[in-house]
């Protein structure tokens, strides 16, 4: 790999790293665990003048209950949540969906904040995220903010954050009583990037009615997105099978799908149908007490 | 070293048809094995090359002076400086009445196709030679590219080279048998179109070139990763027009060819050139996607087949047309690989009368060459497609159809309407051992049982022959022999030195195997070299499934030479008759009379102090031998999938694979598995996912590894292989050959298990790949049609 030459800095500190980004504004890129910026400017498409390499800043790597919510650090690598016995318990679909992230080698670099930064299209956490009601916490020299996720990815490769911010922390709530999630992702067979990837949470009633459902997609279109209406058709609905089917039809209304060489828009669009009912009914499942 | 080994030595053991572990793996596992990129010279300075944008442009200018200005910049050449200095890259396959179509080493005016070379520059560091690639300036003058090969044969096409009418690169005939009777008797008489689809080599290691020049003793030291470095050898000389002595070529370990690297490249020859203008070592490694966009491809036909056959599915002929897409310049074999296609395509199958017409074409594209299987992959899947089309359209069973058409036994060597002959082979053996492992009956019943529980399955058979040991050196542009020198040293240490160039077949151990068997030593004492010019006496190189048939037997043939020195040496010394001697254990004794015997050692040291010599007996222990080989050899055997295909998305899923593979004698188990295995997992490749695009300009769109997919461990489920053993009667081991027969012999079974699979949906073909997508939409129309 030979990218164009940039000045490298590994600063220690997120204050220094802040500081630094605040003062190369546009002209510098972030580097965490490298798998987004890396292929960009290994082929040269992007040519930052400054990297601002983030990896070896201390502390920014646990995950951890703080006040009634889970809390994890933005360099938390793929390999560290896949493998986590906190998440496993209480927000399995962060664990689920880490395992389907690349091999060993991505998920052992890759880290959840560079994931979540970077807002590739194909990008597996967006789904989860998005049905988890996540939160997402931005610094910058001026203090911290908090950004929920349905608010964050706002286009291709294009995220809420705003210059001179760093995301620093994601946070969500520990899984709630009667109710299972569930990511299911069709790969694109060389990249291992999602073609469609969909993620379900779903809350079932005392009487068997669906207090909640939601559902974040990634892969359909320019940006992952909650599937509102397939949310509003299961709102308050008697669950069954045919019910989560029957909603799940409606995963791609309102997005434009993209088209590649993988897969062309129809086809996404079906297979958003296929995998938002494959989470669902798996969620569904799991709501129920069942594996 | 070996001494207190040798004291201890095992009771005696046959070396040949051990599963012994690979000598080489420890190293290659290790990370202890070199290659090209490996190598450091002092003052070595570094190429990158700029390449084209276009598939197709003039070159107006080239504006190189802002990158010899670049800091670390020694020198930017552009294909003037080289022309008339550096010769064009060699093209060795010749088929009457073809176009011209060379390459030169950098673009002379006009580029064809995206990734040629343009301008190069040399610095002192890797990184200042890239940037200053994007300093060079290039006026480009597009003109219309030329990617579809059929539209390029249209009048009116925009053609490549203005020396040329046409894109029509050749037009080559081939036919055996009365085709038009065979036709007009025929009770049926099917069509099909099959796409062979462009694939890309993508080996694990890119290539790389090394090379620097000593003045004073005028010798050019190339390194190279290849697979035939003597050829390189020779080629690079007449690309320099310097004499052969002044250059040596090595091949440190090659990371992987499968065809691609049986080629001379540009960069081989430019490398070199640039090691002697500047009087320091210049290195050059491609990159990922220069090696997608500059390294040849395989495959790309589109065949149109007929074949006509009688009710109770005897095939009576067989029509073939051939378009094949050469892309824009010749390489080493490009035109040559389709003939291929056309010697096979009577399969292991009688076929009373064939016709083949080939009509090769030059796109804007990569240049085609020989890629694992080269042309036989071609033939055997339109061959095997067509005993399935045979067997649907008679609504027979494939597997019976097959066996109807076998020759018999008492016919071999069977000759083929193409002018192919069969040395030996069973075929219905290969077919029921296949069949009774894969347990068929049962499979048809579950098949049967799935489709009510409206469960998408399918079987899918192949019966294979292929051609390997290349070969008689009639039919061999450089000629096909190998060469192999054994010097068994003063220690009683044993060289074998090859000119063949493995890269992955582990012929350090099955020859060092070979070696143990003939002398009675063990593997370890017997040590294989081979990829040094200067070392190893001339050779043609590994490719062809021929380093263990025709290279093999060379060694084998120089062993038989020395054992027979040494048997005289013995016999003089224990006063035996030599024919009654027997070698085993270190040690050479009387069969008769066992206590006659002689350490394998005292007997090397006398041919060497030579104190006592037989009459007429010349001291040391050295031969050499070029062997010819009357024929090639024929490998076969039967291959059985199961692929179960997801209704909702159309993904397939191989759930079972059965592989009977017959290649004559076996010298070691392991390395069959292993190459059959890896065979049938690059087929997978093909069916499943692989397929090089080219956009309408002539974009490669699948230019990285991100895009083009290749199969993952995690795809292949277990591979259940076994084999039959048929020996060939055209070299002294009986053996065939095996590099290449999963690659033929698997893609058909995968492709005959997918149509399988659909036919209750109406398909009677689909082309590969087996994308979901592509399959996802043949279940809709079938589901609609049947509604």
């Amino acid at each position: 790999m030979i990218p164009a030459p940039f000045e490298y800095s590994a600063p220690k500190t997120l204050e220094d790293a802040l500081r630094l980004l605040e003062r190369h504004g546009d002209e510098a890129k972030i580097l965490a665990g490298g798998h987004s910026l890396l292929p960009l400017i290994k082929l040269r498409l992007a040519q930052p003048r400054y990297v601002i390499d983030i990896g070896r800043l201390r502390g920014m790597s646990y995950i951890r209950e703080e006040n009634g919510q889970i809390v994890i650090g933005a360099l938390t690598s793929h390999a560290d949540i896949e493998t986590s016995s906190l998440l496993r318990s209480k927000c399995p679909l962060l664990v689920e969906t880490a395992a389907t992230i690349g091999d060993v080698q991505v998920r052992n670099r890759g880290t959840l904040g560079g994931s979540l930064a970077h807002a590739d299209p194909a990008a597996d956490y967006p789904a989860s995220i998005l049905a988890l009601d996540a939160e997402i916490v931005a610094a910058s020299t001026s203090g911290t903010r908090t950004i929920p996720a349905k608010e964050f990815f706002v286009d291709m490769l294009t995220t809420a954050l705003r210059p001179g911010e760093i995301l620093s922390q994601v946070r969500v709530a520990p899984l709630a009583a009667q109710t299972g999630t569930a990511y299911e992702k069709m790969h694109q067979p060389a990249s291992g990037f999602a073609i469609v990837g969909a993620a379900g949470r779903v809350t079932l009633g005392k009487t068997g009615t669906i207090e909640q459902a939601a559902v974040g997609i990634t892969g359909l279109g320019p940006k992952a997105f909650r599937a509102l209406a397939v949310e509003k058709a299961l709102l308050g609905k008697k669950a069954s099978e045919k019910s989560f089917a029957d909603a799940a039809r409606l995963a791609s209304e309102g997005v434009e799908p993209l088209s590649d060489l993988h897969a062309s828009a129809e086809y996404r669009r079906e297979m958003a149908a296929v995998y938002a009912n494959r989470a669902l009914q798996k969620a569904f499942s799991r709501a129920q007490g069942k594996v | 070293m070996a001494t207190a080994t040798r004291q201890v030595a095992k009771p005696s053991t046959h070396q040949i048809g051990k599963p012994l572990k690979r000598k080489e793996d420890p190293r290659l596992i290790q990370g202890l094995a070199h290659y090209v990129d490996d190598i450091v010279l002092p003052g070595m300075q570094y190429a990158a090359i700029l390449r084209s944008p276009y598939a197709h442009a003039k070159i107006r200018s080239i504006d190189v002076s802002k990158a010899q200005a670049a800091p670390g910049v020694s020198l930017v050449i552009t294909g003037a400086d080289v022309r008339g200095s550096l010769g064009i890259v060699p093209c060795a396959a010749q088929i009457p009445d073809m176009k011209s179509a060379p390459r030169p080493a950098l673009a002379q005016d006009r580029v064809r196709f995206v990734g040629e070379g343009v301008a190069l520059v040399v610095a002192t560091g890797r990184y200042a030679a890239r940037d200053a690639v994007d300093l060079i300036e290039v006026d480009y003058e597009p003109l219309t590219p030329v990617v579809d090969p059929e539209k390029a044969m249209e009048k009116g096409s925009p053609v490549l080279y203005d020396e040329h009418k046409d894109n029509v690169a050749y037009r080559w005939e081939l036919e055996g048998g009365d085709v038009k009777a065979a036709f007009k008797k025929a009770d049926k008489v099917v069509k099909q179109r099959l796409v062979n689809q462009r694939l890309i080599p993508a080996a694990m290691e890119p290539r790389g070139v090394v090379a620097e020049y000593k003045p004073g003793e005028r010798l050019l030291t190339v390194w190279s990763s290849t697979q035939i470095p003597h050829l390189l050898r020779t080629q690079i000389a007449a690309m320099l027009d310097v004499p052969e002595f002044s250059v040596r070529v090595i091949t440190p370990e090659v990371g992987g060819g499968f065809g691609s690297k049986l080629n001379v490249y540009a960069e081989e020859g430019l490398i070199g050139y640039l090691a002697m203008r500047l009087g320091t070592p210049v290195k050059w490694i491609e990159s990922r996607r220069e090696n997608f966009q500059t390294t040849i491809h395989g495959r790309d036909q589109i065949d149109d087949v007929e074949v006509a056959f009688k009710k109770d599915g005897t095939i009576l002929g067989l029509r073939v047309h051939v378009i094949a897409d050469l892309g824009a310049y010749y390489q080493l074999l490009t035109p040559l690989i389709p003939t291929l296609t056309g010697l096979m395509a009577s399969g292991c199958y009688k076929i009373p009368a064939i016709r083949v017409e080939i009509v090769g074409v030059l796109t804007n594209k990569m240049s085609t060459d020989a890629y694992r299987g080269a042309g036989r992959p071609e033939a055997t899947y339109l061959v095997e497609r067509t005993l399935d089309l045979v067997a649907a359209e008679l609504k027979k069973d494939p597997a019976d159809v097959r066996r109807k058409n076998f020759p018999k036994l008492s016919e071999f060597p069977y000759a083929t309407p193409t002018g192919v002959i069969y040395d030996s082979a069973n075929y219905p053996r290969s077919l029921d051992l296949a069949l009774k492992l894969a347990d068929y009956k049962k499979l048809r019943q579950e098949q049967a049982k799935a489709r009510k529980e409206g469960r998408v399955m399918g079987i899918g058979l192949s019966t294979y022959v292929e051609i390997c040991a290349m070969g008689p050196s009639s039919a061999m542009p450089a000629g096909g022999w190998e060469s192999a020198t054994v010097r068994i040293e003063p220690s009683g240490m044993v060289n074998i030195m090859t000119g063949s160039s493995p890269h992955g077949q582990g012929q350090e151990t099955s020859f060092a195997q070979i070696g143990a068997e003939i002398l009675g030593l063990e593997p370890d004492d017997v040590n294989v070299i081979h990829g040094d010019t200067s070392i190893v006496p001339y050779g043609i190189g590994t490719f062809g499934s021929r380093a263990t048939a025709v290279g093999g037997t060379a060694v084998y043939k120089s062993l038989m030479k020395l054992r027979e020195k040494l048997a005289t040496f013995a016999g003089f010394l224990l006063e035996e008759n030599p024919s009654k001697l027997v070698f085993e254990n270190m040690k050479i004794y009387s069969k008769s009379q066992p206590k006659k015997s002689i350490g394998f050692g005292e007997v090397v040291a006398a041919a060497y102090t030579a104190k006592k010599l037989p009459p007429n007996m010349e001291p040391g222990l050295d031969a050499t031998t070029f062997f010819e080989p009357t024929n090639f050899t024929f490998p076969f055997g039967a291959h059985i999938c199961v692929v179960e295909i997801d209704k909702d998305t159309g993904d397939v899923h191989l759930t079972k694979y059965v592989a009977v593979d017959d290649c004559g004698n076996v010298l070691n188990p392991l390395l069959v598995d292993g190459q059959v295995h890896g065979g049938i997992v690059q087929s997978f490749g093909q069916a499943m996912m692989e397929e090089a695009v080219y956009d309408e300009q002539g974009q490669l769109i699948t230019g990285e590894l991100t895009d083009y997919a290749i199969p993952r461990a995690a795809d292949m489920p277990w591979m259940e292989t076994d084999r039959t053993v048929t020996p060939s009667p055209v070299n002294p081991m009986g053996v065939k050959g095996v590099g290449e027969a999963g690659t033929i012999g698997a893609t058909p079974a995968l492709a005959n298990a997918v149509v399988d699979a659909l036919s209750p949906f109406g398909v009677r073909h689909v082309d590969m790949p087996f994308k979901r997508e592509r399959i996802w939409k043949l279940m809709q129309k079938g589901s609609r049609r049947a509604k």
